[in-house]
């Protein structure tokens, strides 16, 4: 399921941003590198060439040349700034700040020790109120079933299924310790902290199979909670939402492995 | 000097003494035992690490069936492993020997003065810090065990966590203990300097103890304050951090609500920034005294040295939120601390620049403790460049909470401080003991700790750039860490060669401490005051009132007969 | 190892600042104390900020009692300085007088304070209630630490009238305590009117 990229080692690249993020970080490995190298050689250099040799005394700095030194670090800092400038705050901008455009996906999420809870709003568009105080084994999330728009919600565990290339707007929240939403292939990773509900885009763009994992210490099952991304053509992924049957009550769930231990 | 006492008990004068010397010496071994005892905890979680849910050999069958069943660790004792070899290394380990031990034995000599300005204060200081390290060893031992919430102890999982209360505590008190110990520092740097001893004219080392002690002061008050809030979340049942519906494992918990998570987070990151300065500062200096006296030439840019340093100390204090970037906090404030921290790597970038050049024109020695300070030249700019991806938010996304970052803040605190700090050990030891420790057993202990060190890491790069999260019990749950899972096990195998390069130093050590070769007054020919007294040195310091008449790296002056020429000596003559 | 002895005699004035070390030292500590209560009353902002309801100040507390309260203490820091002004002027008994007053004016203080914390949980009032209340009991809380810290310094200084009154140190540590008191004071004149008044 994951491939290996460049000689970085990253996984694939199965989302609209996941190229921008991969060149930053090639970008900024091949500088450090060659800053590394040069450095290194000019290291071993001065070892050599100083060593200590009878009747070669040390020689002390002339004053003259004190700043001159400073000049790797004007380069150093004129390499940050662009840096900072023309990619960090247009590419951070474009995937933490804006948001996604034109039809969009939406999906809660509901993290807890330890399972994921994917909560869809199906047909109907509307999610389903929920309430924590009817959190319970067949309703982890304490979906109110009284609630009309939550008659159609499709409530999954520790899976997820996407359509590939739409965008899709997770709203991100816990119902107990802070937690992290990422997926390498997609390279997104956000926290998930009780009390709030934080908002996460990601445009898939390959068919596949990925990995959903926790990226918070979140307990003694931190390790263990992981799920499955499914990303399906936009007719496979319309075809699955029908086979799903409605509402956490009407039918069998899969087995929510959090309240199994 | 005294001459005014009277013979003490063996208990005043070695136990509870308010000597500087005395007292650096008790930190210095408390705190290579507390080193030694979290690195035993990191290479016991290393086996689950490179071996998931193999039975630990021999420890296994020790350990009681609630924390290892059957010998395999549970997840619970693995986070425990995790918090306390954090917290143990950073504010039990590397900051009480940094300023501690170092600090308190050598700040004094270096600025000539008999002893620190409160020494009874000093006393209390290394007692409040004994008894914490006490306290959060024996955390083992409570109902519930030991923290398991990371160093970070994030809430709501420490609020609800066992043996965070103990944590707290633990901390209040090592804190308490760091912020007397600052004032100490500042007021001795500021008032006790000897005549012609003027700010310009102290050694680096002790520019680098202002600065950190600085940071101690000012830093550290906010993680208390934070401490008591977590507190009294824990015991009188508050919610500062936290919101008004939070579930404990499936149940509702009936708190108040009104808290913020992320309210811990700042408060706790407000400290923990300048902390790594603190935790890297004075082994700089320690790196620059060596590399001056094994040059025999001042060091390249001493004032911009001291500058950068402490343009360095100011910046610290706002550039915290670089470790939250993913916190869920607002996105746009994100670009506030991606400006300061990328502008924090110039005078960093500068000191480690000013260091390479002092070799230019030097007359290298390679004695042990110079290999030390050699070797963490590229050791720093390796932590300190795979700091730039992370300080980077868009790549931040990507390795945040990664083993890139463990990779990143190892190769800074292990092969950067501690390698700093050994390198001290070795050059001091003579001033502390009046011997030589083993230069044989030195260069083996150098090459093995240093090669075995970037065993340990370097793989850390690797996998975090696969995407191995920290943190992980069982690092092969995830299908995406498989791969790459056989470089966690070099890096356990390269844990456990480290620790056993480290028995050629504990022999050498306390096989010179007393059978060393016995050195003179000043075996390095060096010129700062710390060697212009005995080794090591008697009660009050001084023979005479020290007077300075130069700086502090008069190596190599021409037309000189010596190549080195004390600041405390009117002329050569003396010599 | 060196030999060791009495505490080390160290000279007390710095050469190059002119300043006693207590008093360079005393400064330091204020430093950081102002640090770690800026910090709570950085809390006390960002929760309020952040809260949907949170009460007026005179809904749930005491503002007769804190306003006597705030007196008591504003007297003390009054009779402080007549304790240091006494002891530079070498009167003992007028320094043991004011720095007696000093004391019992802080007593008083707690001794207000816990009945206003005794009537609160006697109403059902306590920290866990809300997030107003943990608020309010961990900075009075935390600030009333700090009394009780300095009755005790300055106790141990009137204690210390009698046998150390001609220390040349003395009259230093008189007023390093005074400055720790006003601080104790400045403490709750900004407690006061954010939790109380606002």
């Amino acid at each position: 399921m994951s491939g290996y990229y460049r000689w970085l080692g990253l996984p694939i690249e199965a989302s609209s941003y996941a190229h921008s993020i991969d060149y930053g970080l090639l970008l900024i490995h091949a500088a450090m590198l060659l800053i590394f190298v040069l450095w290194g050689i000019f290291f071993a250099y001065l070892l050599v060439r100083y060593r200590q040799r009878d009747g070669v005394p040390a020689t002390r700095d002339d004053e003259r040349h004190g700043w001159g030194s400073l000049i790797p670090d004007l380069i150093v800092m004129a390499f940050e700034i662009a840096l900072i400038v023309f990619y960090a705050i247009p590419v951070w901008s474009r995937i933490k700040v804006d948001e996604p455009m034109g039809k969009v996906n939406t999906i809660d999420i509901v993290a807890q020790q330890f399972a994921w809870n994917v909560h869809y709003p199906g047909p109907d568009g509307k999610f389903g109120k929920s309430d924590p105080k009817l959190v319970s084994f067949t309703n982890p999330i304490g979906l109110n079933l009284k609630d009309p728009a939550a008659k159609d919600d499709i409530v999954l565990s520790d899976e997820i299924h996407l359509p590939v290339d739409v965008p899709t707007l997770f709203n991100l929240s816990s119902l107990d310790v802070i937690h992290d939403f990422a997926i390498a292939a997609f390279r997104v990773k956000q926290d998930i902290v009780p009390g709030m509900m934080i908002p996460v885009w990601v445009t898939p763009t390959k068919v596949g199979t990925y990995e959903l994992f926790c990226a918070q210490l979140c307990g003694f099952g931190h390790s263990l909670m992981h799920g499955r991304v499914i990303v399906q053509s936009q007719k496979d992924y319309q075809a699955w939402l029908k086979s799903m049957a409605p509402a956490p009550s009407a039918a069998a769930q899969p087995a929510n492995s959090a309240n199994s231990f | 000097m005294d001459t005014s006492h009277h013979n003490q008990s063996w208990l005043r004068k070695y136990v509870f003494s308010t000597d500087h010397k005395t007292i650096g010496l008790q930190y210095m071994f408390t705190a290579l035992t507390m080193l030694l005892i979290g690195f035993t905890f990191v290479m016991v979680m290393r086996w689950q690490i490179a071996f998931p849910d193999l039975p630990i050999p021999v420890l296994g069958r020790w350990l009681p069936a609630r924390l290892a069943p059957n010998g395999v660790m549970t997840g619970a004792f693995y986070n425990s492993l995790g918090a306390l070899h954090g917290t143990i290394m950073v504010f039990f380990g590397i900051v009480p020997l940094a300023v501690g031990a170092f600090g308190n034995y050598i700040v004094p000599l270096q600025i000539g003065a008999p002893d620190m300005a409160f020494p009874r204060l000093n006393m209390l200081s290394y007692w409040l810090y004994f008894a914490a390290s006490i306290f959060i060893l024996s955390s083992f031992f409570l109902p519930g065990g030991a923290a398991q919430s990371g160093w970070t102890s994030y809430p709501p999982l420490a609020d609800f966590n066992p043996g965070q209360t103990a944590w707290i505590l633990a901390m209040v008190i090592v804190i308490t203990s760091s912020l007397l110990g600052a004032i100490n520092f500042l007021t001795t740097i500021i008032n006790m300097r000897a005549p012609g001893m003027t700010l310009w004219r102290m050694p680096i080392f002790v520019w680098s103890e202002f600065v950190a002690s600085v940071l101690l002061l000012l830093a550290f008050p906010p993680l208390e304050a934070g401490s008591v809030l977590q507190l009294m979340d824990r015991v009188m049942h508050t919610s500062f951090f936290l919101p008004k519906e939070v579930m404990l494992f499936g149940v509702l918990y009936k708190g108040s609500g009104g808290g913020q998570p992320l309210l811990w987070q700042h408060l706790f990151w407000f400290l923990a920034h300048p902390e790594v300065y603190i935790l890297v500062l004075p082994p700089m200096g320690i790196v620059a005294e060596i590399i001056a006296n094994n040059t025999r030439r001042p060091p390249h840019g001493y004032k911009i040295i001291i500058s950068s340093m402490l343009f360095i100390g100011a910046l610290s204090f706002v550039v915290w939120a670089h470790h939250m970037f993913l916190s869920g906090m607002s996105p746009v404030l994100a670009n506030f601390f991606l400006v300061t921290t990328m502008i924090i790597s110039v005078p960093s970038v500068a000191i480690l620049t000013c260091l390479i050049y002092s070799l230019r024109g030097g007359s290298i020695r390679f004695n042990t403790p110079m290999l030390y300070a050699l070797a963490f030249l590229p050791m720093f700019g390796i932590g300190g460049l795979t700091g730039l991806p992370l300080g980077l938010t868009p790549t931040d996304i990507y390795l945040h909470d990664t083993y890139y970052v463990i990779g990143h803040f190892h190769y800074i605190v292990v092969t950067g401080s501690i390698i700093a700090m050994f390198g001290g050990l070795y050059f001091w030891f003579p001033k502390f003991f009046g011997r030589k420790m083993n230069d044989t057993l030195g260069k083996i202990h150098f090459w093995g700790s240093l090669i075995c060190m970037n065993g340990v890491f370097f793989p850390m790069f690797i996998t975090g750039m696969a995407g191995e999260s920290r943190r992980l019990w069982v690092p092969t749950a995830q299908v995406h860490d498989l791969a790459v899972q056989p470089w966690n096990v070099v890096g356990s195998i390269s844990a456990w060669l480290l620790f056993l390069f480290q028995l050629p130093f504990i022999y050498n050590f306390f096989h010179s401490l007393f059978y060393g070769e016995k050195t003179a007054e000043n075996p390095w020919h060096a010129t700062t005051l710390d060697w212009a007294c005995p080794s090591p040195p008697p009660h009050g310091n001084f023979a005479e009132p020290v007077r300075v008449y130069r700086g502090p790296y008069e190596y190599s002056l021409p037309g000189a007969k010596h190549d080195w020429l004390p600041q405390n000596l009117e002329s050569e003559a003396a010599l | 190892m060196t030999s060791e002895a009495a505490v080390m005699d160290v000279p007390h004035v710095g050469a190059g600042t002119g300043v006693t070390n207590a008093k360079l030292g005393i400064w330091l500590f204020l430093a950081s104390e102002i640090m770690l209560f800026s910090t709570l009353f950085t809390t006390y902002i960002i929760l309020r900020l952040g809260s949907s309801s949170w009460p007026r100040g005179w809904n749930v507390l005491n503002v007769p009692m804190g306003t006597l309260n705030t007196l008591v203490l504003i007297t003390s820091s009054v009779t402080v300085v007549m304790a240091y002004a006494k002891a530079v002027e070498r009167k003992r008994g007028q320094f043991r007088l004011f720095m007696g007053l000093t004391i019992a004016l802080g007593v008083a203080f707690l001794i207000i304070k816990g009945f206003e914390w005794g009537a609160h949980f006697k109403a059902g009032e306590f920290p866990s209630s809300s997030i107003f209340l943990a608020a309010y009991f961990t900075m009075t809380g935390l600030h009333a630490l700090h009394v009780i810290g300095g009755l005790i310094t300055n106790s141990i200084l009137l204690v210390l009238s009698e046998k150390q009154w001609d220390h040349p140190l003395f009259v230093g540590r008189v007023e390093a305590a005074g400055l720790y008191w006003h601080f104790v004071d400045i403490v709750w004149i900004f407690l006061f009117p954010a939790l109380y008044l606002l």
